[in-house]
C-alpha cells in the first residue's frame, strides 16, 4: 500500500512548483491565478490524504468547501482582469501602478 | 506492486509533469491546458485515497467550469506574450533554489514524523460503502450552515462578475416613475379630426399602403 508521506510529498512537490510559477511569471496575472489553483490543490490533497488515513470525513468537507471559495476567487480574479484589461489594454503586473501602494 | 501502487505513481509523475509544464510553457493557452491535465490527474490520485465524490466534483467544477472560464479569458485577452516573459531566465535560479529547499524542508520533517509505522494504511470499507451517502449525511446535518454560507459566496461571486464585468449601455431602456406618474394627456395623446373619405378610395390607400 503506498503510504501516507508519499501523499504528503507530492503535495509538497506541487506546492514548490506553483511557488515556482509565481516567481517565474511574476508578470502575467493569468499564469498567476493558475499557480494559486494549483497551490490549492496541494492543499486539497494533503487534507484528503489526512482524511483518509485518520478515517475522518471532515478533511473531504473542508475540501469541498474550499474548492467552494477557490471557484468564487477566480471567477471574480478573471472578472477584474478582463474590466483591468479593459481599461489599461495590458495584464503586466508591474504597469499596474495607478494606485500608488 | 500493486495495481494502486502503478496507478498512484504514474497519475502523481503525471501531476508532476503538468504542473511543471503549466508554470514554465510560453504559450498562455497550452498552460491552461496543461492545467486541465494537472487537474484531471490529481483527481485521479483522490480516487486512490477512497475519495470519489470529490475526485468527480473536481473533474466537473474545475475541469469543467474553471478551466473552460481560464480559456475563454485567455483567448480574449490580446496579450504580448514576449513581453511579459522578460526576466523568466532572470527568475529562475531563484524560484530554483526556492523550490528545491521547501521540498527539502517538508520531506525532512515527512520522514520522520509521518512514518508508515505512525500512521497506518486503514481498513479498506466494505464492498456498498458509498462516499457520496457518506459526505451527504454530514454536508447537510453537521455542516448545515457552512454549506448555506458556501452557497451566499457563490451568489456573490455570481453577482460580482456580472457587476464588475456588465458594461452601461449608452440608452438605457429604463422607466423613470417620476416622468411617468407626472404625464399629461396633452404630452401622449393628440386627436386628429378629419373627414372620412369614400369607401373604395380608402381600400386603394390600404393597398397601395401595403
Amino acid at each position: 500500500m503506498i503510504p501516507l508521506s508519499h501523499y504528503l510529498t507530492l503535495g509538497a512537490i506541487l506546492f514548490a512548483l506553483s511557488v515556482v510559477g509565481i516567481f517565474l511569471n511574476r508578470k502575467n496575472v493569468v499564469i498567476l491565478l493558475m499557480s494559486i489553483e494549483l497551490l490549492l490543490l496541494a492543499v486539497n490533497l494533503n487534507f484528503i490524504a489526512f482524511s483518509h488515513f485518520l478515517q475522518d470525513p471532515a478533511g473531504q468537507i473542508f475540501v469541498f468547501f474550499i474548492l467552494t471559495v477557490a471557484a468564487a476567487e477566480s471567477a471574480i480574479g478573471l472578472a477584474i482582469l478582463i474590466v483591468l484589461f479593459r481599461s489599461r489594454r495590458t495584464i503586466n503586473v508591474e504597469e499596474l501602478d495607478s494606485l500608488k501602494g | 506492486m500493486t495495481f494502486l501502487q502503478f496507478a498512484f505513481y504514474f497519475f502523481a509523475s503525471v501531476l508532476v509533469f503538468a504542473a511543471a509544464m503549466v508554470v514554465t510553457i510560453r504559450n498562455p493557452v497550452k498552460s491552461a491546458l496543461f492545467l486541465v491535465l494537472a487537474f484531471f490527474s490529481a483527481a485521479c490520485v483522490w480516487i486512490t485515497l477512497q475519495a470519489e465524490f470529490l475526485a468527480i466534483v473536481l473533474v466537473l467544477v474545475y475541469v469543467g467550469a474553471v478551466m473552460v472560464l481560464f480559456l475563454f479569458v485567455v483567448m480574449m485577452l490580446d496579450i504580448n506574450i514576449a513581453e511579459l516573459r522578460a526576466g523568466f531566465t532572470r527568475y529562475l535560479p531563484v524560484g530554483g533554489v526556492v523550490a528545491v529547499l521547501l521540498v527539502v524542508e517538508i520531506v525532512f520533517v515527512l520522514a520522520r514524523t509521518f512514518s508508515p509505522q505512525q500512521f497506518a494504511n486503514p481498513p479498506s470499507h466494505a464492498a456498498d460503502y458509498s462516499n457520496t451517502r457518506e459526505l451527504g449525511e454530514l454536508l447537510y446535518t453537521t455542516y448545515v450552515y457552512p454549506f448555506e454560507i458556501a452557497a451566499f459566496i457563490l451568489l456573490v461571486a455570481i453577482i460580482a462578475a456580472i457587476a464588475l464585468t456588465m458594461r452601461a449601455r449608452a440608452p438605457r431602456k429604463r422607466i423613470d416613475p417620476v416622468r411617468q406618474v407626472q404625464t399629461r394627456r396633452e404630452d401622449r395623446l393628440r386627436i386628429v379630426k378629419m373627414k372620412s373619405a369614400s369607401r373604395t378610395a380608402h381600400r386603394d390607400q390600404q393597398d397601395d399602403a401595403s
